[in-house]
């Protein structure tokens, strides 16, 4: 018997090891790896008139030079990167800057404030969406009443319903919706900071503005970072929030869609319009890889980089 | 935003719990009929007034109604059909919808339905094939547009119901002037009323009902010709009587404005009827889409909106069979129509209406030309869909964002793409 066979014989195959993983990876195959999948394959094919022909890449030529499909198509791609860019610019410099308020040891009530913040992520969307149309609504909202108290009344407008305005009014509410997320995640970093760290830097005579931005910065610098890919992706994938307020034809003109409601209108049809399968996947399947394409540049120049300032 | 989650695995989730959930409620036993349907607001007066009125005269078969949310609907019935889990009977939207269901082989031919004679042309028109032969669904129920107005406030203001053009233009300037209530109750946040309930309501007027939409059709109309460009005029002229902020007004919003009494005129379906008659506490009436000249031929959208199919893989249909001949019947048409106000049965029986309003709008049948929704039959099976392009276009004319000449190019520029006797 060699060294090798014994080898063996002492360290049989831990089959409980495919046990205890297979039903969990069964589940995932199931509903993620399958599903996946069988999108990136059917948006190869055409299935209009209940036929389902191979047409290789037609579907995304046709979605990307076809007048009818590009026009929606680029509209909602690029209303997507406005959609994302507010939420950066927004959401998460004042998660950040909550977060250090909500640190702060002289900040009395934190916990309450905590909370309150946190709460609307926890809410459907579907009941942000509506309660935010009672508010705005130039009917029954308060917001017109609250305005002019402040005598800014003459500034008021039907925001959600003014092509300009409309998509910038969902980001806002979209963005106080989700603003307790970094927040909170910011907020856990902060607090892991050791002590002795900060101490050190009130000891060598640094100002609080001194010690936030040249000790606890750097040190949150990755979980920002974590926090912007998070929002890049649930931004591309965003969807309820116009589905409840304006539905799926995006209106006023089409200056609310995004590539979610394009998908659904293009995949389930809408009223008289047929619903195309393939097409449908073929526009998932360019999220998909546009989100990917993100993550992965993330991945690349960003993640890299600031790995060196870890603990 | 920031929940990660992927509305693909969502939707693919979705479609298989629909498929789950529906297989475990099914019921198949013999002499047992279910009904798909996307009416759920229907649901009390068929367990409560049509289905004991059916058993009266066949005890042996047992009826469910089983409705899914109408948004829910065309999805849900696919998967259903799909996975063989679908109930006997299949509620059958208008046109393509259900002819696509029929061509794929999950509607049977109703051919040789008895029932069917009871009902003119037209009536079956929503559910037959292009060239007419076979039909698929039994027609059930109508819907009229034409405008509802608060009688109250009409006879404060010492007004009365608009026949002409000028006359409603003049009603709509005094309501403005001389009172603090909305003229019109619509907004265009959710775009479809303002081609439903805008255009497809009074531009019938325009384009003279069926010879218009036949014109259209066989394409010796475009949609560029003057009645379309002056339906959309008019409603360019709608812009200042409508309520403050009416872009962000939901269909909802303009329920409300009308019966809490804040608005006088409501561009309506009659299926509003319905809804006023449980919310607004005062009376109020209807008259029909205003002509241009006093005595001018009028013409009303009396839109075929519901039919009833059966399934081609239902193990009943003998049964299923005997139901819709029964709904072809004098019975289930003045049962419908009293139970539902606002829904007009299509078949040739004279029937007594008792809702006054109700009353009022099927009475337009007798001296105004019924016709469809323009866009309904065959003309949104393309690409561009031109009744989703109706809504946008209309909306932003509404909105004064689009001139109505640029309204009717884009649509005839879409229709153009893609539907030959256009081209």
């Amino acid at each position: 018997m060699t060294q090798q066979n014994q080898q063996d014989e002492k360290k049989p195959f831990p089959w409980h090891l495919v046990i205890f993983l297979a039903p969990a990876l069964l589940i995932y195959v199931t509903f993620s790896v399958y599903p996946l999948l069988d999108t990136l394959f059917l948006s190869l094919f055409n299935t209009q008139q209940g036929e389902s022909t191979f047409v290789g890449l037609q579907n995304f030529i046709t979605l990307v030079t076809d007048d009818n499909w590009s026009d929606a198509f680029w509209n909602a791609l690029l209303n997507n990167f406005k959609f994302f860019a507010i939420h950066m610019l927004l959401q998460n410099p004042i998660g950040l800057l909550l977060a250090v308020l909500l640190s702060s040891p002289k900040l009395r009530l934190s916990g309450t404030y905590r909370t309150l913040i946190f709460m609307p992520t926890m809410l459907s969307v579907v009941i942000i969406g509506f309660v935010w149309q009672l508010l705005l609504s130039p009917i029954w909202g308060i917001s017109e009443n609250f305005l002019y108290s402040i005598g800014l009344g003459q500034y008021f407008d039907a925001w959600l319903g003014k092509e300009g305005s409309a998509l910038i009014t969902l980001s806002f509410i979209s963005v106080w919706q989700f603003v307790g997320i970094p927040m909170m995640l910011i907020y856990a970093t902060l607090l892991n900071i050791p002590d002795d760290i900060v101490d050190a830097s009130v000891v060598d005579g640094a100002n609080p503005l001194q010690t936030f931005w040249y000790i606890k910065l750097p040190l949150i610098l990755p979980t920002i970072a974590m926090v912007s890919i998070l929002t890049f992706v649930a931004n591309f994938n965003a969807f309820e929030l116009i589905y409840a307020v304006k539905g799926a034809l995006a209106g006023p003109n089409f200056s609310t869609d995004l590539m979610g409601t394009f998908f659904y209108r293009t995949f389930f049809g809408f009223q008289l319009q047929q619903g195309s399968a393939s097409m449908g996947a073929a526009v998932a399947t360019l999220m998909f890889l546009i989100i990917l394409v993100g993550v992965m540049l993330f991945l690349f120049f960003v993640q890299r980089r600031i790995q060196r300032f870890q603990f | 935003m920031l929940n990660a989650h992927s509305i693909l695995s969502v939707s693919k989730c979705a479609l298989a719990t629909a498929v789950v959930l529906s297989s475990a409620g099914m019921v198949n036993a013999a002499g047992t009929l279910s009904i798909e349907s996307w009416r759920s607001d229907d649901a009390n007066i068929w367990s409560d007034v049509i289905i004991p009125a059916f058993n009266k005269s066949h005890p042996d078969t047992k009826v469910f109604f089983s409705p899914t949310p109408p948004t829910q609907y065309n999805s849900a019935l696919q998967a259903k059909l799909q996975a063989g889990t679908a109930g006997d009977l299949i509620t059958c939207r208008p046109f393509d919808t259900s002819l696509t269901l029929y061509q794929n082989g999950y509607l049977d031919n109703l051919n040789d339905l008895k029932g069917l004679s009871e009902f003119s042309g037209v009536a079956k028109s929503a559910w037959v094939t292009d060239d007419g032969q076979d039909q698929f669904c039994l027609p059930m129920a109508s819907v009229i547009h034409g405008f509802i107005y608060n009688k109250e406030i009409f006879k404060e203001l010492n007004l009365s119901a608009p026949k002409t053009r000028d006359e409603f233009f003049k009603v709509l300037d005094t309501i403005k002037s001389e009172s603090r209530y909305a003229p019109l109750a619509m907004g265009t946040a959710d775009q479809w009323e303002t081609a439903t309930m805008g255009f497809q309501n009074i531009g019938p007027n325009y384009w003279k009902g069926e010879t218009g939409r036949k014109a259209l059709l066989d394409g010796k109309a475009k949609l560029t010709d003057k009645p379309y460009v002056d339906t959309w005029k008019e409603l360019a002229k709608w812009k200042p009587y409508l309520g403050h902020g009416f872009e962000a007004q939901k269909y909802s919003d303009s329920q409300n404005l009308f019966t809490l009494g804040r608005s006088a005129i409501y561009p309506a379906g009659s299926w509003d009827i319905q809804t006023f008659n449980n919310q607004a506490d005062f009376e109020f009436g209807a008259f029909p889409p205003p002509v241009a000249k006093a005595g001018d031929a009028c013409y009303i959208s009396d839109h075929t909106d519901i039919g009833i199919g059966i399934n081609a893989n239902s193990k009943n249909k003998a049964a299923a069979r005997e139901l819709l001949n029964w709904m072809a019947s004098q019975e289930f048409a003045e049962l419908f129509a009293n139970a539902v106000p606002g829904f007009f049965p299509l078949s040739n029986h004279k029937i007594a209406i008792k809702d006054p309003v109700a009353q009022e709008f099927i009475s337009w049948r007798d001296n105004c030309e019924s016709t469809i929704r323009n866009s309904y039959q065959i003309l949104s099976r393309g690409t561009p869909n031109l009744e989703n392009q109706l809504w946008n276009v209309s909306a932003q004319v509404i909105n004064g964002t689009m001139t109505p000449e640029a309204a009717a190019q884009e649509t005839q520029k879409g229709l153009e793409q893609w539907y030959a006797p256009q081209q």
